[in-house]
């Protein structure tokens, strides 16, 4: 099955270019320390530099190298955005799975708060959540760390799956194998387990990619916005918000930050839409999910 | 059709109930609390914030908290100078009654204040909103018609790097673009303003208004035109392969008329759904381009409102967001079975 899959995904272009550009992503952000310049170090000397060898994408204000800073803000919003996807998916399939396996009374509460949370503007919330957490110091939540930020954003994330999951057990509940393993005495749990979740492992994980995405764009537009990651942490979104006040005579603290969003959800999307061609025999069930 | 709507009304009513008692839940149960934002300083003596708590009711257990914030307390009696003796009758009526209290900066009746900026909203995100579909359907189609061909290779690939562009940096660039770099031969001035609603010197009129709404719906807009143009491309291709349409082609009907009569209209279906889904990202969307291009709508107080932990303010722009987002959502639903017969009133 993967050795397929594997196969298609080689075939589409896009999703090739894409893996390349977000793995060169994630290796300069890995690789980073070994960058001559710190941080969080000001220069006052070289504040507010050209891009220039020394510099490639110029320096801040404060002088600090604007490129160690982004990739640094790299760290920051991709863990983020894999801590989003976690807790998104540890909240959405068990809810997907029980609505799906169960049906009834359970399904029907379940999928009532899942609708009931998409009817939420989510973002607004985050934004309240972000503005009332930054000022709060409680152990392990304290003024929007990483944490906080991605907890209060995977808070709000996990709909999708649930959805998804739902529909995929709704249509395997009914499959012959699925009543082979219970007339041979498979249990309940068993079958969910060994059976159905197995099977669902696919269209999960394009929604999962996908979904890593999305949540670097909210936690960068959070941040734009001043509610996200405080800085001096770097996140690309607070970085770009920093350049606010500067960019029209200092272009290159704005292009940049925006840049490396841009790189990373575009080659995030075209990784998610091989995997889904890839995963080819699900692609109705995450039509179902989405819709 | 009349029970499938009065079933919908119901669990309607029923979402918006579940609904208030999560941003209820929200607000209330988040460390710190709605009193946080109250008395602008950090640091209140605790007899004081007790004091504070009585005056405003929040030293009453939840489930009276919300019941109040709902219907109002002029049928009880409260701690109007927070001394913790009863004075006189409540005065809110409840956010059922219309009554959602006083914005905490300015003093004035949060409706006030909403009433003020609404129009504003809907005039830059209805401008957005329609200038995308005008594009997106005419894009989605056509690339659906000539699948494969290089303009459809062209839509397929802006459709990816427009959904990639964060529309705070797309602002951004276009305020870089064509207010900093590019100028008006002819004037040397910029080509774009920056921001605002219209020129602060001149009197009305609406080439200036139309002038300062290209950089905002541009910033606003790319993003929509890139998921429609995709989101129709992809229903356009369900319908192309359906057997009306070889039906229609059979019965001897243009090609033209075959695609547009029988099959665009099919395949405009799903969008009504779409649309009312999209909603609440449209609304996100303002927050950001009201922010980056001085807007003075919803999105900025609401942006504001959260700076100065405005609760009632804050409060009032949720539940009715979330009202709306509801409301759109059983509009689409029962528009939805109204256009496509297939779907049964169940």
């Amino acid at each position: 099955m993967s050795a397929l899959v594997w196969r298609r995904f080689r075939r589409h272009p896009g999703a090739i270019a894409g893996s390349i550009t977000f793995s060169l992503i994630v290796l300069a952000v890995l690789l980073v320390p070994l960058s001559p310049y710190d941080p969080n170090t000001s220069q006052m000397a070289e504040r507010l530099q050209p891009p220039s060898w020394q510099h490639p994408m110029g320096t801040d204000a404060l002088g600090r190298d604007l490129l160690t800073r982004v990739l640094y803000g790299g760290r920051i919003s991709l863990s983020v955005g894999l801590m989003v996807v976690s807790i998104a998916l540890l909240i959405g399939v068990p809810i997907g799975a029980v609505a799906g396996y169960s049906s009834g009374r359970l399904d029907s509460i379940l999928m009532r708060t899942t609708d009931a949370f998409l009817a939420l503007p989510s973002f607004l919330i985050l934004i309240l959540l972000g503005a009332i957490l930054r000022e709060i110091d409680i152990p392990m939540l304290s003024r929007n760390n990483v944490f906080t930020i991605a907890i209060v954003i995977g808070l709000f994330s996990w709909m999708t799956f649930s959805r998804l999951v739902r529909a995929i057990f709704l249509t395997m509940r009914e499959m012959d194998y699925i009543a082979a393993s219970r007339s041979l005495g498979g249990s309940g749990l068993w079958i969910v387990l060994a059976h159905i979740l197995p099977n669902s492992i696919g269209p999960i994980i394009v929604a999962a990619t996908l979904g890593l995405g999305y949540a670097i764009i909210e936690e960068s537009g959070l941040s734009f916005l001043g509610f996200g990651i405080q800085p001096p942490t770097p996140s690309w979104g607070n970085l770009l918000s920093n350049a606010q006040e500067q960019f029209i005579k200092y272009p290159w603290l704005a292009i940049f930050p925006g840049l490396m969003i841009f790189l990373s959800i575009i080659s995030i999307n075209y990784i998610g839409d091989g995997l889904r061609d890839a995963v080819d025999p699900y692609k109705v069930l995450i039509k179902v999910g989405d819709v | 059709m009349g029970s499938y709507i009065a079933r919908r009304l119901v669990q309607t009513i029923g979402m918006m109930f579940l609904l208030s008692v999560i941003l209820f839940a929200l607000v209330n149960l988040v460390p710190g609390g709605p009193l946080a934002g109250q008395g602008q300083s950090r640091h209140v003596r605790p007899e004081r914030a007790e004091q504070l708590k009585r005056q405003f009711g929040l030293d009453k257990p939840l489930p009276l908290q919300y019941l109040i914030w709902l219907v109002g307390n002029d049928w009880m009696r409260v701690d109007n100078d927070g001394d913790g003796v009863l004075d006189s009758y409540g005065t809110r009526k409840g956010i059922l009654r219309g009554d959602f209290g006083y914005s905490f900066w300015t003093r004035e009746p949060v409706l006030k204040e909403i009433a003020a900026r609404l129009p504003n909203t809907i005039y830059l995100m209805g401008t957005t909103m329609l200038v995308a579909l005008a594009i997106a359907i005419p894009f989605g189609v056509i690339s659906a018609i000539r699948q494969y061909s290089a303009f459809d290779i062209s839509v397929t690939t802006f459709s990816f790097a427009g959904q990639a562009i964060p529309e705070f940096w797309l602002g951004l660039l276009l305020i870089l673009v064509f207010y900093v770099w590019l100028k008006n031969p002819f004037t040397g001035e910029p080509l774009f303003p920056p921001g605002g609603m219209y020129s602060l010197d001149s009197g009305f009129s609406l080439g200036d208004r139309l002038w300062h709404l290209v950089l905002p719906v541009t910033a606003g807009a790319l993003g929509w035109i890139a998921w429609y143009s995709r989101f129709l491309r992809s229903s356009m291709l369900d319908v192309v392969h359906q057997d009306y349409l070889r039906t229609a082609r059979a019965k001897g009907l243009s090609e033209r008329s075959v695609l547009y009569r029988h099959g665009l209209r099919n395949a405009l279906i799903p969008l009504v759904t779409m649309l009312a889904l999209d909603l609440p990202y449209l609304f996100a969307g303002a927050v950001f381009i009201e922010m980056i291009f001085a807007w003075p709508g919803m999105g900025r107080l609401y942006y504001q409102a959260a700076l100065q932990r405005d609760y009632p303010l804050l409060m009032a722009i949720l539940v009715i967001g979330a009202g709306v987002i509801i409301l759109s959502n059983l509009l689409a639903d029962i528009l939805y079975a109204y256009l496509d017969p297939r779907i049964r009133y169940t």
